[in-house]
């Protein structure tokens, strides 16, 4: 599909696309690693026993959820780097590390410390630092066929 | 050992995110759709890249599995912040991405962030 859009129309879809595309990854990881750890905890055999143990337990639905997720997640990142710059996505996805406490102290009752705050400050003031900068400088992307 | 473990960590990491970046760079933007998540599924079985890449994703993986078990998480997630440094100078050196002051100074406040998020 291609439309004749001016320039910077066209400019901001893709920049909405890219954040779509980053949210969709940081929730899918999130949630993933989060189906994993449920699931992991309610299995009734210790998983490093035993090799075949890892196989076993992709019978429990959390865990196999988890692990589509994970996949999914992983195939989201690659068109991520379809039409976004490694070292613009790579800040940006740090904001999963702040998911990632959040998701804990929601879920799993862990307190936060000030010193913890203070480090999602920076990520975010770093996050919004990257995020004004161009998404792609490669200048090799076109449109998908 | 430790700090062996760390340097497989930070390299498999490394190389993989470099291998996808160059690949999917040149593959053109691609989408989520139903369509494209099968499409992205069958690039990854078939670019010899990303094949390569998903192996040192598996190195890096039970390289830091085995960091879990011998050294505290908050040495382990710090030190894989290290990739972070390496991958911002290979983009600029290799993929010729245009790393300015601005998203520097940006990934050196998220790199300290993460850093005393995990100690």
């Amino acid at each position: 599909m291609r439309l004749a859009v001016p320039c910077e129309l066209t400019l901001s879809i893709r920049a909405i696309r890219t954040y779509l595309l980053l949210l969709l990854f940081l929730a899918l990881r999130a949630f993933g690693n989060l189906c994993l750890a449920w699931g992991t905890k309610h299995l009734h055999e210790a998983l490093a026993a035993h090799p075949l143990a890892y196989l076993r337990s992709m019978a429990q639905p959390f865990i196999a959820l988890g692990i589509v997720m994970l996949i999914v997640a992983l195939l989201v990142r690659l068109a991520l780097l379809s039409v976004a710059d490694l070292s613009f996505i790579l800040p940006m996805t740090a904001v999963g590390y702040v998911l990632a406490a959040v998701l804990g102290r929601f879920f799993l009752h862990e307190s936060v410390s000030p010193r913890r705050w203070a480090a999602v400050a920076l990520i975010f003031a770093g996050v919004a630092l990257v995020g004004s900068t161009p998404h792609s400088t490669t200048g090799k992307i076109q449109g998908a066929k | 050992m430790t700090w062996v473990l760390v340097a497989v960590m930070v390299v498999a990491t490394a190389l993989s995110d470099l291998l996808q970046s160059y690949e999917m760079k040149r593959a053109g933007a691609q989408s989520v759709g139903a369509r494209g998540v099968g499409r992205l599924l069958r690039m990854v079985v078939e670019r010899r890249y990303l094949l390569l890449s998903i192996a040192c994703l598996a190195f890096s993986f039970f390289a830091f599995m085995a960091l879990l078990q011998s050294a505290p998480l908050s040495f382990v997630v710090p030190a894989s912040a290290a990739s972070f440094i390496l991958e911002t100078v290979a983009a600029k050196i290799l993929l010729k991405e245009e790393i300015g002051a601005r998203r520097a100074a940006g990934a050196l406040l998220v790199l300290i962030g993460v850093a005393a998020l995990g100690g």
